[in-house]
């Protein structure tokens, strides 16, 4: 029983990272109404920019604030100048957009900051969590930052004009241009607000698995896994999505024999897929009626 | 209605509607391209004729997703698993069991179709996004379980099998690669004129009736349910038949060459061929062939940015892929005529 306890919790704090990400894959899927492949490399640049500002000599919440501005913009700017020409074509034709801004800001963060593995700084500190092994203190703070985000989603998603200006643009961009939305920048606005959220969970997360321009390609597939768990459509599920697929992953890891660190993955994802066909739009997603 | 729903019109289509004329070639175009295929290993050297056979291999597999999402407006990430299952079955029937590996093939064709077709069950319930992660997980599961102990015996586990090239028959004075090449050759002529029969059938419209509008297409009385798993069958089998010609063309298979990154690769030859222009296929396939290749040539370091800028420039200039290119240019044709 201590085992399976041991294992949740350690689930938990793993789950705190793909929850974070998976709130960023729900404000874009907010904003564009589909997946982003190019988010966790967003994420990673925006880490390595912090990371660089530290070197530089700027304090760690001067350089997270900094990070964040820069984010935001970066995002716009890639919409602006990479995606609003694509607006009009075919959506497959943009995620092969989505593909091909992965390989571009990849292999350039490659270049300026080269492949070795670096240290990230933590403001938390990484002592154990109210004397549990498990968890450290970075982790609960991690998940308290991504219990933040959430509330700080809900009510702008929920209450403010811009949110549900956000919401209408995404779900009927038409009648939300009767409306007299201007869509085309919600759509701009949402790719700084997910850029913002996914440079946040860069920099949570690059404390645990190490500043590198590979960190994210792990973390995104089970960001994106956590978040269509949850239903696409909700920021509460995306959370509760990224606690459930971390304690998933642990429990297959400990308890299946035979699952070594490699068939992990296959594994959540199996189980997220069998949730899905008894429920298709997620756990708190909204079920979407169709008609001709 | 709970106010928890949603109604949406399927106004907006993931797949554009593409009609079957407008998916194939016409007669004279056909001939003419094949003329040339036919025709240009006997003046290149090997290593040229080997890449040929990679680009009507890499072809048949962009075709057969080109099926599943063009035709019946579903999307896979898991072809890879598919071309996995495809390469191991011919190699372990060609070294474990001495089969023949023209006999191979057809086998291999079968059990990917099954395979294929018991996917597209549970695959049924979900569409767009989720069908995406599912597919997905099955690409990422599929290097894992080749690795297997228990499969070891056949598969040879992480090191791969090593596959012997056959030598052209009939004592035909040929290279192995030459030989290999126009077998592949017929192969693909073969499947080629296969899809484009069935794309014409009535199962073919029902794929597209399908793609167009599924609410529509059930009322009017397709098997939605039938026809969906069953262009997710013939687009793994067809996969599968490209996966064990690469098996025969390579020599070689081992787990870490199928991974995701080979079914991302595959998806981009389908968009920059044309979503639902089988011909449009082979031109993807040879986008993800060279362009890897000339991006590493501009630049070591930086072949991935290359890439990635050289992959926006194509889908600025022909957002619909190579199809766009073939339909300007026949409207210019028609007007040169008119002249």
């Amino acid at each position: 029983m201590e085992l399976f306890t041991n294992q949740v919790l350690a689930g938990i704090a793993t789950g705190a990272i793909y929850a974070c990400m998976a709130l960023a894959v729900v404000m874009i899927y907010q904003a564009i109404d589909h997946l982003n492949f190019a988010q966790g490399e967003m994420a990673m640049f925006s880490t390595f920019i912090s990371w660089q500002l530290m070197q530089w000599g700027v304090p760690y919440w001067g350089a997270f604030v900094i990070t964040l501005a820069i984010a935001f913009v970066g995002g716009i700017a890639i919409e602006r100048i990479l995606f609003r020409p694509l607006a009009k074509a075919p959506i497959l034709t943009n995620v092969a957009g989505f593909i091909a801004l992965y390989a571009i800001i990849n292999s350039t963060a490659g270049l300026i900051w080269d492949f070795t593995i670096k240290q990230y700084p933590t403001p938390f500190g990484s002592a154990p969590f109210l004397g549990s092994q498990l968890i450290s203190t970075h982790q609960a703070g991690m998940i308290g930052v991504t219990m933040l985000l959430l509330a700080g989603l809900y009510f702008f998603f929920r209450y403010t004009r811009i949110g549900l200006a956000m919401r209408a643009a995404a779900s009927l961009p038409e009648s939300a241009r009767l409306v007299g939305i201007n869509t085309s920048w919600m759509i701009a606005l949402g790719w700084g607000m997910a850029a913002a959220i996914g440079s946040i969970a860069g920099m949570l997360i690059a404390p645990v698995v190490f500043l590198e321009p590979n960190m994210m390609a792990g973390v995104l597939i089970y960001g994106f896994a956590a978040a269509v768990l949850g239903g696409l459509s909700s920021p509460f599920g995306a959370v509760v999505g990224g606690f459930l697929v971390g304690i998933f992953e642990n429990l297959a890891g400990t308890y299946i024999p035979g699952v070594g660190n490699e068939l992990k993955l296959p594994i959540a994802l199996a189980l997220i897929i069998s949730v899905l066909v008894v429920k298709p739009a997620g756990l708190f997603g909204r079920h979407i009626v169709k008609r001709v | 209605m709970s106010a928890a729903e949603e109604v949406v019109a399927e106004g907006h289509r993931a797949v554009e509607a593409v009609p079957k004329r407008a998916m194939t070639l016409s007669t004279t175009t056909s001939l003419v391209v094949l003329a040339a295929l036919l025709v240009t290993p006997l003046l290149a050297k090997n290593f040229i004729v080997f890449q040929m056979t990679m680009l009507l291999i890499y072809g048949l597999a962009v075709l057969a997703l080109n099926i599943l999402t063009g035709g019946s407006g579903q999307f896979s990430l898991g072809q890879s698993a598919f071309y996995a299952v495809g390469a191991y079955t011919t190699a372990v029937l060609m070294e474990q069991f001495n089969i023949n590996y023209a006999l191979t093939l057809p086998i291999a064709g079968v059990i990917c179709f099954g395979f294929g077709f018991l996917f597209g069950q549970p695959a049924l319930r979900l569409s767009g996004v989720y069908l995406a992660l599912a597919t997905f997980a099955l690409a990422t599961a599929m290097p894992q379980l080749l690795k297997l102990n228990f499969l070891e015996h056949w598969t040879g586990g992480v090191q791969g099998l090593v596959v012997t090239k056959p030598d052209a028959p009939f004592g035909l004075p040929m290279s192995q690669d030459m030989w290999l090449y126009y077998f592949t050759l017929a192969v693909t002529l073969a499947i080629y004129i296969f899809s484009v029969n069935l794309l014409r059938s009535r199962s073919g419209r029902a794929f597209m009736a399908i793609r167009d509008n599924e609410i529509a297409a059930s009322s009017m009385g397709v098997n939605v349910a039938l026809y969906k798993t069953l262009a997710f069958g013939v687009s793994a089998g067809i996969t599968g038949i490209a996966g064990g010609l690469s098996a025969i063309a390579v020599q070689f298979v081992a787990p870490d060459s199928y991974t995701i990154a080979l079914a991302i690769s595959l998806f981009l030859g389908m968009v920059v061929g044309g979503v639902g222009w089988l011909p449009g296929s082979f031109v993807g396939a040879a986008f993800i062939i060279f362009v890897p290749n000339i991006a590493e040539g501009i630049s070591k370091g930086l072949s991935g940015a290359v890439f990635g800028v050289l992959l926006f420039l194509v889908i600025y200039l022909v957002p619909h892929g190579a199809r766009q290119v073939a339909i300007v240019s026949q409207q210019l044709l028609g007007k040169l005529r008119k002249n």
